[in-house]
């Protein structure tokens, strides 16, 4: 089994750096070099450098392709300015997540798919099972690399190391330039809750970006950060995690997606059964809680009633780094699914009480104009 | 990093330094390598009694929780406050301050059946 895994192209810098490595989504990645808290609070206080090579990009191109689009993602795509980014979502016809994903505008005729590593196939799959026309889908995942560089000092590190004016690419947008001569579509975008641009360069090309920003970043405390820090951030930061806190079984709904769900643009799959459950009240809801007693509540523990009796679950949880408290998001019936409502967790066999506060944990303002 | 040769080891990566007695028991600089930063350190109350492999209690990281098991059957005579309060003790100095409970040893006979140090560097060596 362990043949059929595959290696980012910065796989051996890793293994420079010490990392630990881990499978994930068919990947050897690593989840740690020096420690997850050490990593995650540099992101929060200098800046982090990850591989995150392993996502997917998936191109959508053809003269109908924003029509096209706009009927597959639960977002509104027309509303994109060229080299504009958006977050996204792709339903089921129940109304349940195929992928969360940011969608890339070049222009009416051409975008790109970020997806999650682990479901490049299946996206690619649905996508072209619901093509209408001449769209063409092309997987480029293999094509491309993908580094992040997050914290403030983000663009104090890169900015030497590129002719692109930085300042001039505004929080969720991006643009092609290159990073120490080399292409690269430069986005300001990120699953940290930090400022911070995402890099989408040649493979061939990763080590010398990688190489470069690591040196450039010394003077910056910049530090490589793994797959653990990656979570614990995202989690502060109130972001979801696909696989943790949605899928096929929940509604988008349901994981509190609604601000990305545009029921007034037209048509797209899952619209009607979404409409469905928003007439007929939602039976639950993804929360934030933090733990009232010691403990860690992880994915899949049970939300339990004062009998004991199981009536949600934990969708993902951490020992937030930054807050020093344990958080996390369960899926909890919606007459508890109110801000300082106190619910219970089962911990490995110890109810323990938590109370629903609200998301994100915590919150950096934002550093761009 | 060194192993003390006082030390007797458990092939669960636990450790128990013998005082007369008295056994100080720990986890080893391995285990807290492997379970990452430590965020809770959940240990037994004075009093209490275990027998050889028993679960005294748990070692909470930001990604697992591992049971620590008794070395040898013995009662709970002290718990390491300091580490209750500051668990990144146990990834610092596993061998000494990150200590977590001291025990009165029933039988010193059962301290036969743990590893040496040779022996537990041996056993990662291979696990490595």
């Amino acid at each position: 089994m362990k043949n059929n895994l595959k290696k980012t192209a910065l796989y051996d810098e890793h293994k420079k750096l010490n990392a630990r490595i881990i499978e994930f989504a068919g990947f050897l990645m690593p989840v740690q070099y020096t420690g997850v808290i050490e990593e995650h609070l540099a992101v929060r206080n200098d800046a982090g450098i990850f591989d995150v090579s392993h996502m997917g990009e998936i191109w959508i191109s053809g003269t109908k392709s924003m029509e096209w689009l706009n009927k597959i993602v639960s977002n509104d795509i027309t509303r994109l300015q060229p080299f504009q980014a958006q977050y996204n979502a792709m339903l089921y016809p129940n109304g349940t997540v195929v992928d969360d994903l940011l969608v890339y505008k070049y222009n009416e005729q051409e975008y790109m798919l970020c997806v999650n590593a682990a479901n490049i196939e299946k996206d690619f799959s649905w996508l072209e099972e619901n093509k209408i026309g001449e769209v063409k889908i092309e997987n480029k995942s293999s094509e491309y690399s993908q580094i992040a560089i997050q914290g403030q000092k983000a663009i104090e590190i890169l900015r030497p190391l590129t002719k692109t004016a930085l300042d001039e690419i505004k929080y969720y947008r991006f643009c092609l330039g290159e990073v120490v001569g080399r292409k690269a579509i430069i986005s300001r975008t990120g699953y940290t809750g930090e400022d911070g641009f995402e890099l989408y360069i040649a493979n061939e090309d990763a080590v010398p970006v990688w190489e470069s920003l690591l040196k450039e970043g010394e003077k910056h405390h910049l530090k490589p950060a793994g797959l653990g820090a990656r979570d614990t951030l995202r989690l502060e930061a109130g972001m979801l995690l696909y696989g943790n806190d949605m899928d096929n079984t929940t509604t988008a709904l349901e994981a509190g997606l609604n601000w990305i769900i545009k029921f007034e643009k037209g048509d797209f799959i899952g619209k009607e059964a979404l409409l469905k459950q928003k007439e007929k009240g939602l039976k639950r809801k993804l929360v934030g809680f933090e733990l009232m007693e010691p403990g860690i509540a992880r994915h899949s523990y049970s939300v339990v009633n004062n009998e004991g009796k199981s009536i949600g679950y934990v969708s993902s949880g951490i020992f937030s780094p930054f807050l020093k408290k344990s958080i996390g998001m369960a899926y909890v019936p919606i007459e508890l699914a109110e801000l300082n409502t106190e619910i219970l967790i089962d911990i490995r066999g110890k109810v323990k009480k938590a109370k629903i506060v609200p998301m994100p944990f915590y919150s950096r303002k934002r550093i761009t104009k | 990093m060194d192993y003390p040769e006082d030390y007797y080891y458990t092939k669960d990566h636990e450790w128990i330094r013998v005082q007369g007695n008295y056994g100080i028991i720990g986890i080893t600089d391995y285990a807290q390598r492997q379970l990452g930063d430590i965020v809770y350190v959940e240990l037994p109350e004075e009093g209490q009694s275990f027998e050889a492999g028993e679960p005294i209690g748990s070692i909470e990281s930001v990604k697992t929780v591992a049971e620590v098991y008794c070395p040898v059957s013995g009662e709970v005579v002290e718990v390491n406050e300091k580490v209750a309060a500051e668990p990144e003790l146990v990834n610092t100095d596993a061998h000494k301050a990150g200590w977590l409970i001291k025990i009165r040893i029933k039988d010193k006979s059962e301290l036969e059946d743990l590893l040496d140090a040779d022996e537990y560097q041996e056993l990662i060596e291979e696990e490595e």
